[in-house]
């Protein structure tokens, strides 16, 4: 067996993608009309501002875990 | 073939034939020996950061997409947003799992998912699976691009039935067959780039004028059904929509990175690096895609569906009209060209891109495996090409011959499949402990127990796992992984005590990481 998942290719910034994971995975966290805002139900608005959350998470991965190995 | 918007047609037209010019001169853009299959098929490994967005982005982000999600958006509410968390839930994996991916196909001169497996597990019949799966998900992919433009076709009055209607389609992917076989990969990634910019530019003014039209989102939303505005309150002893929703996002997000077509596009970038930069700039289209969808209730609240001038579109193409509708009604004609554009050439990037991928994988792992192992690198190169025309002609003779719900059937399949590679594909990346005999009974056991509950379920995705009392309605693909993954692990300590010869593996854990 030759697993090449090391410990030492593991970044504890990686557990950022467990928060963006869970502010999406569990639709009853955001299925509600309120508070609506300009209009958009708090459904719509939510899990378009997690894309832009998630977007600005992987970006801090990306510069904290640059220099090392996958 | 009646009331045609001929200034809608003119700009359409012409922005077609531009991007055909480029498509054609995309052969000596970076140029490279188009006799190698890599260069070909993967552009030569040289698109950096931000080609790769264009590229990825607009082969992810379907015309079909574009018309779908809203459409569904538009027929059953909510439940269309699961494209939303769907496409949050790609990232974190394009970024942890797919630069390792990337570093061992550059490393061995791989180019499909067949390619990896077959090196990593030694086995060519899996690696067979692999690429059979692949391509049999991606030609009914291939087929709901060409629907995307048969929908903006008839928006602006080329509609209706018999050759006459046909024959745009017809020329449309002639000249798309023509320039993928003379460019390869080189012609979607440059035409992605302008079909890109159109793409945003219509999102943008769509999601700011037709509201001000429309009274403002208060107005849009109070025009939907309550019913529709968000996921309906779960039964007694079910999770209901809810694990509709989730499953449905969670199981979309696995399968995506193993259609050949969203490899392919990985593959074709320069570096790991690109590849996670990507991971935080393509978001920019799942935002744009979350807005699309809104356009759905836009057409609700604008009554586009009981307007009689979209009568006969509505009754061709159903739910599928409702954002060529909204379009038309909202927009000067000059503006309508460009939108609909936009959409077309969004179908010509991924169905370039597709048919590529599935030329690759038949030519790697079906021909040079099992048909021709001398085959020169100029011969596959010459067979990629070949079977990319014959698997678009393939697609074009299903729109036109058979209904399209049968491409839509097919394509939800396609999904139930395709996410059976996953343990041999994205498990392999991390460790090959499991036995590839075992992988192999898993995925037949994967696509036997998805299509049933697809069936079961009256061809619908969602299939209604019931534990007791309780109901779990969820994505066949992601239960049926389930038990391809239970078999997998399950049958590994067998085979491997039954003394199955220990089995090569040409990868060392460095060429994941460097």
């Amino acid at each position: 067996m030759n697993d090449t998942a090391g410990k030492r290719n593991w970044s504890w910034w990686y557990l950022l993608f467990v928060v963006e994971f869970l502010l999406i995975i569990w639709p009853p966290l955001y299925n509600s009309v309120e508070p609506p805002l300009i209009g958009i139900p708090f459904f719509y608005w939510y899990q378009l501002l997690v894309v832009l959350i998630g977007a600005a998470l992987t970006a801090v991965v990306y510069f904290a875990t640059k220099d090392r190995v996958l | 073939m009646q009331n045609v918007d001929w200034v809608a047609l003119t700009i359409f037209v012409a922005l077609f034939v531009l991007i055909s010019v480029l498509g054609f001169w995309a052969s000596r853009w970076r140029r490279g020996d188009l006799d190698q299959l890599h260069e070909w098929g993967l552009g030569g490994r040289r698109f950096g950061t931000v080609v790769t967005w264009f590229l990825v982005g607009g082969d992810l982000y379907t015309a079909y997409t574009f018309i779908a999600v809203p459409a569904l958006a538009f027929g059953a509410g909510a439940l269309a947003f699961y494209a939303v968390p769907y496409t949050i839930l790609i990232y974190p994996i394009l970024f942890m799992v797919f630069p390792r991916l990337w570093q061992v196909c550059h490393k061995h001169g791989w180019v499909t998912a067949g390619d990896f497996v077959r090196g990593r597990f030694g086995n060519r019949w899996l690696a067979l699976a692999i690429a059979i799966t692949g391509i049999v998900a991606t030609l009914p992919y291939i087929a709901l691009q060409l629907v995307g433009i048969q929908v903006v076709l008839a928006g602006m009055g080329v509609g209706g039935t018999g050759f006459l209607a046909d024959l745009p389609l017809i020329i449309a992917f002639l000249v798309l067959a023509a320039f993928t076989y003379s460019s390869g990969l080189r012609a979607p990634a440059s035409i992605a780039i302008v079909k890109d910019v159109l793409i945003y530019l219509t999102a943008i003014v769509a999601v700011i004028v037709i509201p001000m039209q429309l009274g403002g989102f208060d107005r849009i939303f109070a025009a939907v059904p309550a019913a529709k505005v968000i996921l309906a309150a779960p039964p007694p002893n079910s999770t209901g929509s809810l694990s509709t929703y989730a499953t449905l996002a969670l199981g979309s997000a696995l399968a995506l990175f193993l259609y050949p077509h969203s490899l392919t596009g990985i593959l074709s970038a320069s570096s790991s690096g690109a590849i996670r930069r990507n991971a935080a700039l393509l978001p920019g289209y799942s935002f744009m895609l979350g807005l699309l969808t809104l356009l759905g209730f836009f057409a609700i609240a604008a009554g586009v569906d009981k307007l009689p001038e979209f009568a006969s579109g509505f009754a061709q193409f159903k739910a599928s009209f409702s954002i060529p509708a909204l379009f038309v009604h909202s927009f000067p004609s000059w503006f309508v060209g460009i939108a609909f554009a936009a959409i077309g050439i969004g179908a010509l990037v991924p169905a370039a891109i597709m048919s590529i991928a599935a030329a690759n994988l038949y030519t790697r792992n079906i021909h040079k495996e099992f048909i021709n192992p001398e085959a020169t690198d100029k011969q596959e190169s010459q067979v990629a090409k070949w079977v990319s025309l014959i698997v678009k002609i393939g697609a074009l003779a299903f729109i036109l011959f058979l209904a399209p719900q049968y491409a839509v059937q097919l394509q939800l399949l396609g999904g139930v499949w395709i996410i059976q590679t996953l343990p041999a594909v994205m498990l392999g990346i991390y460790t090959r402990w499991f036995n590839s005999w075992a992988l192999l009974i898993g995925w037949v056991v994967g696509i036997a127990s998805g299509t049933w509950m697809a069936f079961a379920a009256n061809l619908s995705s969602t299939f209604p796992l019931a534990i007791g009392a309780f109901n779990f309605p969820g994505y066949a693909a992601l239960y049926s992984l389930v038990l391809n993954l239970v078999v997998a692990a399950v049958l590994t300590p067998v085979f491997n005590s039954a003394g199955k010869a220990a089995v090569v593996d040409e990868t060392v854990p460095a060429d994941y990481t460097t």
